[in-house]
């Protein structure tokens, strides 16, 4: 909850107008009872008709002021609300945007997500509903004690005697609600995920036939979710019947007590019908503030799952290291890693690249060859070992500049649901010519320049209304469109054919030739002609230098080669 | 003109949604029935306590001296009773709501989800997940709390404002017509805001789906966005979308929270000509003040849950418009039924043929032209072509994802319409390049396929596939759970996880699109022989950039332009000089 509050802050002015303009409306509704009560007791024995309706029109008034008071208090509050939540939100999709990789690994995406979007919508609702009952509720609560308590305080007396008891049964029962609540948000999370997993996978879902295994998996994910939203719910329904019960007692009390007083001719039966609206104004008060623990317990579930991410660090931190004097534009020096921080994903990796170098990084599946590439970029810290480039290491280059040299197309990369000309801009305004060359050089161009609406074309969700070729073909113009330093292309060209792979290698060639390139590939086709071949193998460099170099001394290479290329095809 | 019409569909669209909303309740008639009886028991008790009080006011006396003591308490203690009965009832109603709507959310979402696996293929390429996600949880949860808290609400209200009426009739008639003018005043008041502020509360549930659609988007390429040092303009756009949503928000709670004050200011011009016209009415002598008091309280009690119920109808309001995208989702079209008399194929052999298929998406942009394909029993078919040429497409057919538009597709000569779609897609095997594992274990994620394998076929396949060694090596092996995004695991990996799937089917067709795509060359040389076992035998369909993994096929079907446009073993195609060969030439450029 204290994460929350600074959004609360800089709008404690419209929060206290609000809330005086409430505390108005509000205290004309307990004006009410209290002119009705002096009618009866004052008015009337002296059977003046127009005085009955003089005081008449005055709770009329009384109940206008009310009702534009209370009006305005609540739109108030509502925007209030509003305010809070958009800065709520800003700030975490901010946060969520400069999360280091390892970060986003650890809160999973999907979580990620539910944060944003139920977990605010919770806050909002709770911060509006706060203000609107949690104001008048103990505005009513407070002002009809303190009405009753000028009336009659004996009988006051009697009310003021269980309010410890209701306290106390409303705080127990909230203090059990709090954990059930939240996991009854955990076991949502669950069963969104199923929901997720079944939009993104139902194709292998179908082919297997597996509809009605996932039915049932969805059903327990379900089954969860109602369970613990009935314990939660019993729970917190507790609370009104054990409040009803005191507060009943309690006027039966008065009653008993007021007829002692009556009778003895200290106090007036007028007072106690009064005093008895009251009671009914303070139990309905009483009602509304047990409804706010309720709401309470909910939102500082979700307050607190937002509160987690404000206060991770996010970005890495800048650090303060030595430059190295070199005319090599990318060093890898003794380089090692590990996600798990358990086994070495690589190891001991050491090369350096001149500007407008080739390096080629080949390598079994799961060999560690992303992972350099992501060391590069900075989204992981090394372990050991330093990344420098152009001399400086890439941990004292601000993140702004170090993300500006990179042109990237990531395994897996992703398009949005938006047009093919703001897919490779990617929210950088580069111009329509840059626009277009770079999608001539990514040979997408022609398919492009075929859509009824070109390269205005609106993309669907994950570009799933391209092949996956063409899907490559937009994410490589996205990467060249920047004129980068530096191009990192991982894995880019697998679902390009031979032909159009050829012709975009020779594109690269041609027309980014001051660009230091790095690209990982399955194919040696792809990477034979870099200045410096990787081959990695289980973290490790088991063989580097140009293609011909590999072929002399690298088996390991060689085999792949004569898998792929027939043996004496190469040169 | 199309203003009314609008309006006329409106009032239509929310009696269907009531209607529909009304039908799951009515599924569970005997706990609605229990629930209206505890109502009314618990709120008779409740409502028989102001008469109690009243009637020891009345006991009291006006003046000093004049109390009766034992009928005050004798009041007193029966007011006491009275009340906590009705505690008691009302907590076994909550107890019996919260259990009815827990059923009825559950199978509401049962029925989403259900709806969800049986739709087509093709609606989840249309639609954002983001979106179908806040509808599951959202908007069903809005529903639901409308259900829990509403219904009870409503009900008890509605016995309340009766109960209260009958009391206050046989107090004071004259007293009543007093709500003759407040009643009506207020009817008017909510329906008319009720009317503003339905459509509000739509626009506020759609836009909270477009924002968790846009959240979805973005997160997953956050690391793309970070990259290219774009969050500033993505950051911006997000604003957009989350303006959207938190003013549509506000928009709908300006106008809704508007509803409690005014009915609450009718309540208080009751309270006020009552307080009028009951002093008149006593000094006139017709009125004893204990009767007054207790006309009063009932007084509250009647217009208290008239206020309730403009809350909650204020409430309904966005809990309509929340069920009513719920429902939308459940009447989205499914894929169709079998056709009556489809058999569910058995001891298949494997003989597919496609004759004169033409296909197309969206009925504008043809993607297939007559493709004419015979596939025998065992043999290798490789389909290669340029990228959007439509080989996909071949194999979204294939498994009867989509349905020609014309032609006809047969496996054993029966037509693929005479047979079930579950025999017939469950007679397949395939990998594709986009791999998808669930959250469970990978002992689970590779058996998904073959409820009856055991640990041995498991570990049996990943080793075939090459993946065994690397599970070994993950602290807790097989039993490693796999979340979503979450756990470092290779493109590449992931597919030698789904071909050991695959591998665990007995199948006698088998679909591999790009399976191994992001697999390196040594490790795909190394299951090569596993490859082989899994294709013995099968009739194979095999979509493939690397031509080296394809020169064995029996058939190479090559496709540009939605035709095919040569066709032929490997020999047969370099010797033509067409397309496949300058292809597979430019692989050694």
């Amino acid at each position: 909850m204290k994460k929350i509050f600074p959004y609360i802050k800089p709008q404690i002015f419209a929060i206290i107008i609000g809330l005086t303009i409430k505390f108005i409306g509000t205290i004309m509704d307990l004006f009410l009872p209290y002119i009705l009560a002096y009618i009866i007791d004052d008015v009337v024995p002296t059977g003046n008709i127009n005085e009955v309706y003089f005081w008449g029109i005055a709770m009329l008034i009384v109940s206008a002021i009310a009702l534009i008071g209370n009006i305005v208090a609540n739109r108030m509050a509502a925007k209030v609300a509003r305010n809070a939540t958009r800065a709520i939100r800003h700030d975490l999709f901010t946060k969520i945007s400069y999360l280091s990789s390892s970060e986003i690994d650890s809160f999973t995406i999907p979580s990620l997500e539910a944060r944003l979007t139920s977990d605010t919508y919770h806050l909002h609702h709770m911060i509006g509903m706060m203000q609107r009952m949690g104001v008048r509720a103990p505005i009513l609560l407070i002002g009809g004690l303190i009405i009753a308590f000028s009336l009659e305080p004996a009988l006051a007396l009697v009310l003021l005697c269980l309010l410890p008891f209701m306290g106390y049964s409303v705080w127990t029962i909230s203090k059990k609600g709090v954990p059930l609540y939240s996991s009854l948000q955990s076991s949502v999370d669950n069963m969104i995920r199923a929901v997720r997993e079944h939009a993104s996978g139902i194709r292998v879902i179908k082919a297997l036939s597996k509809v009605d295994y996932e039915k049932e998996r969805f059903d327990e994910a379900n089954r969860d979710v109602v369970k613990n939203e009935k314990r939660a719910g019993l729970t917190m329904a507790l609370t009104n019947p054990v409040m009803n019960i005191f507060l009943n007692t309690g006027l039966t009390l008065v009653i008993l007590v007021g007829a002692y007083r009556v009778n003895a001719g200290v106090s007036e039966t007028g007072k106690i019908i009064a005093f008895l609206s009251y009671f009914t104004i303070i139990l309905n008060a009483m009602m509304s503030i047990t409804r706010i623990f309720v709401m309470t317990s909910k939102g500082s579930a979700s307050a607190k799952r937002i509160g987690d991410v404000l206060s991770s660090p996010g970005n890495l931190p800048i650090m303060a290291d030595e430059p190295i004097k070199t005319d090599a534009h990318i060093v890898f020096d003794d380089v090692t890693f590990s996600y798990n921080k358990k086994k070495d994903n690589i190891k001991n990796i050491s090369f350096s690249l001149k500007k407008g170098e080739t390096l080629g990084i080949i390598g079994a599946t799961g060999s560690g060859k992303s992972t350099v590439i992501n060391l590069l970029m900075r989204l992981y810290d090394t372990d050991a070992g330093k990344i420098y480039i152009n001399g400086e290491s890439v941990r004292s280059i601000p993140h702004e500049k170090l993300h500006k040299m990179f042109g990237t197309v990531f395994q897996g990369d992703v398009l949005f649901a938006d047009t093919i000309k703001n897919n490779i801009d990617f929210g950088r305004n580069l111009t329509d010519e840059q626009i277009e060359n770079a999608a001539k050089h990514a040979c997408a161009f022609e398919f492009i320049d075929s859509l009824p609406d070109k390269f205005g074309h609106m993309l669907t969700g994950k570009g799933a209304n391209l092949s996956g070729g063409q899907k490559q073909r937009v994410l490589l113009a996205r990467a060249f469109a920047g004129g980068n330093d530096i191009l990192i292309l991982d894995d880019s060209s697998s679902a390009l054919d031979y032909k159009t792979d050829a012709t975009l290698r020779r594109n690269i060639k041609e027309n980014y030739s001051d660009t230091t390139s790095i690209i990982i590939a399955q194919r040696i086709s792809s990477i034979k002609h870099a200045d410096l071949i990787l081959m990695l193998d289980e973290g490790e460099i088991i063989g580097s230098g140009t293609h011909e170099d590999l072929m002399k001394n690298c088996p390991a290479y060689r085999e792949i080669a004569d898998t792929q290329m027939g043996g004496g095809h190469f040169e | 003109m199309s203003k009314e019409r609008n309006e006329k569909n409106q009032v239509q669209d929310k009696k269907k949604t009531l209607l529909r909303l009304g039908k799951y309740l009515m599924q569970h008639k005997l706990m609605l029935f229990f629930a209206i009886i505890l109502t009314i028991t618990s709120n008779v008790f409740s409502l028989v306590g102001p008469r109690l009080s009243g009637n020891a006011i009345d006991a009291i006396g006006l003046s000093k001296g004049e109390a009766d003591f034992p009928k005050v308490f004798y009041y007193c203690t029966l007011m006491i009773i009275m009340y906590a009965l009705s505690a008691i009832l009302s907590y076994a109603l909550s107890v019996l709501m919260v259990n009815l709507s827990q059923k009825i959310i559950y199978k509401m979402r049962k029925d989403l989800s259900d709806k969800l696996l049986s739709m087509p293929v093709s609606f989840f390429d249309r639609h954002q997940t983001g979106d179908i996600v806040s509808r599951m949880s959202y908007d069903i949860d809005t529903i639901n709390s409308s259900l829990s808290h509403d219904f009870v609400q409503i009900s008890t209200s509605a016995n309340t404002i009766l109960g209260s009426l009958f009391m206050m009739i046989k107090i004071s008639p004259m007293l009543v017509l007093v709500f003759a003018v407040t009643i009506p005043i207020s009817l008017l008041m909510t329906r008319y805001k009720a009317k503003k502020v339905r459509p509000l509360f739509k626009k506020r549930s759609a836009k909270l789906g477009e924002l968790n659609g846009y959240a979805e988007e973005i997160i997953t390429g956050q690391k793309s966005i970070k990259t290219y040092n774009s969050e500033d303009v993505y950051i911006d756009r997000f604003d957009g979308k989350n303006s959207d949503a938190v003013s549509a928000h506000y928009e709908a709670e300006y106008h809704g929270s508007t509803m409690g004050p005014s009915v609450n200011f009718v309540n208080n011009l009751s309270l006020a000509l009552i307080s009028m016209f009951g002093a008149i009415l006593f000094l006139k002598g017709k009125l004893t003040p204990g009767n007054l008091s207790t006309f009063v309280l009932y007084s509250r009690k009647f217009s208290g849950p008239i206020n309730e119920i403009a809350n909650i109808l204020s409430e309904l309001q966005s809990s309509l418009a929340a069920a009513e995208r719920v429902f939308r989702l459940i009447d989205e079209e499914s894929e169709p039924a079998d056709l009556t008399g489809a058999k569910a194929i058995e001891n298949v052999r494997g003989d597919v043929e496609l004759k004169n298929i033409d296909f197309s998406y969206d009925g504008v942009k043809t993607v297939l032209k007559n493709v004419n394909l015979k596939a025998d029993k065992g043999s290798l078919i490789a389909i290669v072509g340029p990228t959007g040429a439509g080989k996909t497409t071949i194999i979204n057919l294939l498994m009867r994802f989509y349905d020609p538009v014309t032609g006809e597709i047969t496996l054993d000569g029966t037509p693929y319409l005479d047979i079930t779609r579950d025999s017939l897609r469950s007679s397949y095997a395939m990998v594709l390049q986009d791999t998808w594992l669930f959250g469970g274990t990978i002992y689970e994620n590779i058996a998904y396929g073959n409820k009856n394998a055991t640990r041995e076929d498991v570990e049996r396949c990943a080793k075939a596939a090459k993946i065994h060694n690397y599970i070994m090596a993950l602290p807790e092996g097989y039993d490693t759970y796999l979340s979503e995004d979450g756990i470092n695991i290779s493109q590449g990996q992931k597919q030698l996880l789904t071909i050991a799937r695959a591998m665990l089917l007995d199948s006698k067709m088998l679909i591999l699109d790009e399976a191994t795509s992001n697999v390196d060359t040594r490790t795909e040389k190394e299951i090569q022989s596993a490859m082989t076992t899994l294709m013995n035998g099968k009739t194979c369909f095999v979509i493939a950039h690397r031509l080296s993994t394809v020169e064995n096929a029996d058939a190479i079907l090559v496709i540009n332009d939605g035709e095919i446009k040569e066709q032929g073993t490997h020999s047969e195609l370099l010797e033509k000089g067409g397309i496949y060969a300058s292809m597979y030439n430019s692989q050694y450029e």
